[in-house]
């Protein structure tokens, strides 16, 4: 168990150094709020604005936050195949650990990754003055830890069917992007069409963000209108989804993997 | 034994072939086994399965003693694997490298730190930096080193949990000659300090030269094996070749003096000189010649020969 702590814990280090050795990724998580949060949810804010009874840019800028957490660590978890082709990660493959350890301690790492890419998010929010409030926001973190579990797990039941890097890049925006505007990242969702309705609902990313918008907004005059379901409910549906995808996906992976 | 191998067949999901065709071999423990043969011949397959990263289609392996389909996590803490591409991480450091590997297999706890590491590991990685020459290196990121380098830093990296076998896959592809011979060099270092059994793939066949036994495959099956004295005797055939304008007397001649010929294709007279002495036959042969030739091939020769002469077979 220790051995298996140990090794959980070098992985998730290792993906936390190379993140901050990559000064374009570091760069990267700098551009996306600027795009996501100054660009596109201030524009939404100054047109779309009026017509809600709530502040859109800290709207946007929570729903961001969510979205972040799940889709940094899910991506993380997708990069293990470019890994396993010219990586450490043949090294991780023959070493005598358990899989559910190399899994974990990637899921653990990339989660570090993404809380770093939040911070980021969070002072260029602050900078750009986005209304926030910081005891609310504090209330958000321990629930970051159980949407980047969401993410990774997702991650993995993705990497588990793909083959090899190129089916990832070319996967990955399929499976991500339909998930930001389904899980109303930048829109609200409370009512839809039908269909919409239903598959917005289907959509793990869905209860990721309104996960964190229901803390964030817990017991403000706002919360009835944007938070769809009680956080009890999305930390229910987030535990059991996440177990279900952890485990499939882990099982189907190393099967895939040395099943070739 | 230290590796043992029976008729190993590995089939790829939806392949019409198999890539490794029942092969069988064993290995004494401290022995350097060298699996040669042409690009895909299979012996990757046949490492990747060894190491346990490819799931064999049928076949029974023991490795250091362990099953690898019942203690797979047991055969993985015996072995090292040199992968045929570099496995070391870029963003790393030559330290972290080795830290990381050496946490992994659970002989150090983990620090994030190389100053808050044990004291047993710093001594030791101080001591196998000079070994490699790399002392003021060793914090830099391994994209600065030599392809030469990066070579030698994964094989002390896999020798740091003593593995009892050590795979080798192609480890000097892609190196010029000179970082070869170093690696080399080291290698054999490597083999009589630590008694290592050596398992290697290549397709230099020099390399093997020094091996107590090799192993030839193409086409997933074993086309020869043996000591690489025994594999010369059988591969190496030594003949003349002679040939005269006037064949039919010289065939007349040869079947009056007894002397076994095969006559080649594209003509000429093909007589087997691994027990007679050439000079005897030449001098007993009285029709004018307009071609000789004796022919004794390299090891490298007679390689490239059976590997042309079973592509022959499979062709017909």
């Amino acid at each position: 168990m220790k051995k298996e702590l140990n090794a959980i814990t070098t992985i998730a280090a290792r993906d936390f150094t190379k993140f901050i050795r990559d000064r374009t990724r570091v760069l990267a998580t700098f551009m996306f709020p600027i795009i996501f949060i100054g660009i596109l949810g201030g524009s939404l804010q100054s047109n779309l604005g009026k017509s809600v009874a709530y502040n859109f840019l800290t709207f946007v800028f929570i729903g961001v936050i969510g979205q972040t957490l799940f889709q940094s660590t899910a991506a993380g978890i997708i990069s293990l195949i470019r890994d396993r082709e010219n990586d450490f990660s043949q090294e991780m493959f023959v070493s005598p650990i358990s899989r559910f350890s190399i899994i974990i301690g990637k899921i653990v790492g990339e989660t570090s990754v993404s809380l770093a890419q939040v911070v980021g998010t969070v002072i260029f929010a602050f900078i750009i003055r986005v209304p926030i409030q910081f005891d609310h926001l504090a209330l958000v973190i321990p629930a970051t830890l159980v949407v980047c579990m969401l993410g990774g797990s997702f991650g993995i039941l993705v990497l588990a069917n793909l083959n090899n890097q190129m089916a990832a890049n070319q996967i990955f925006p399929f499976v991500i992007f339909p998930q930001i505007f389904l899980s109303g990242v930048f829109s609200p969702i409370k009512n839809l069409p039908p269909l919409l309705f239903f598959l917005s609902r289907l959509t793990p990313m869905t209860y990721a963000v309104d996960f964190i918008r229901g803390i964030y907004y817990w017991g403000t005059p706002s919360y009835s209108s944007i938070v769809l379901f009680n956080p009890l409910v999305d930390l229910l549906v987030i535990i059991l989804t996440s177990t279900l995808f952890l485990f499939v996906g882990t099982y189907l992976f190393i099967r895939n993997e040395r099943n070739r | 034994m230290i590796i043992d191998v029976k008729n190993l067949v590995k089939r790829y999901r939806r392949a019409d072939k198999n890539a490794v065709d029942d092969i069988s071999f064993s290995l004494e423990e401290g022995a350097f086994f060298a699996l040669l043969g042409p690009n895909g011949a299979g012996k990757t397959t046949t490492v990747s399965i060894l190491t346990t990263t490819l799931v064999k289609t049928s076949g029974q392996v023991t490795i250091a003693g362990y099953d690898l389909d019942q203690d797979q996590s047991k055969v993985r803490g015996n072995i090292g694997v040199i992968f045929q591409s570099p496995s070391l991480d870029q963003n790393l450091t030559a330290e972290e490298n080795i830290r990381f590997h050496a946490v992994l297999y659970g002989i150090y706890t983990f620090r994030p730190f190389f100053s808050m590491m044990s004291g047993e590991y710093k001594e030791r990685v101080h001591k196998l930096a000079e070994v490699l020459g790399i002392a003021k290196d060793l914090f830099k990121p391994i994209k600065t080193f030599s392809g030469g380098m990066k070579r030698k830093l994964e094989i002390v990296r896999s020798l740091i949990h003593h593995p009892k076998v050590l795979f080798l896959d192609e480890p000097t592809s892609g190196l010029d000659p000179l970082s070869r011979r170093n690696l080399w060099e080291y290698l054999h270092e490597v083999r009589d300090n630590e008694k290592t059994t050596i398992f290697l793939t290549t397709h230099y066949l020099d390399e093997a030269e020094g091996a107590d036994m090799i192993c030839i495959i193409d086409h997933g099956k074993i086309v020869s094996s043996g000591t690489p004295q025994k594999i010369k005797k059988d591969l190496v055939e030594e003949y003349l070749l002679i040939d005269s304008q006037d064949k039919l007397s010289l065939r007349r001649e040869l079947n009056k003096l007894k002397i076994k010929y095969r006559e080649e294709q594209d003509g000429g007279f093909n007589i087997g000189i691994a027990k007679a002495n050439p000079q005897k036959i030449i001098s007993a042969i009285k029709t004018d010649l307009s071609y000789l030739k004796t022919h004794s091939p390299t090891l490298e020769e007679a390689y490239l020969e059976i590997i042309d002469r079973a592509k022959k077979e499979k062709e017909q």
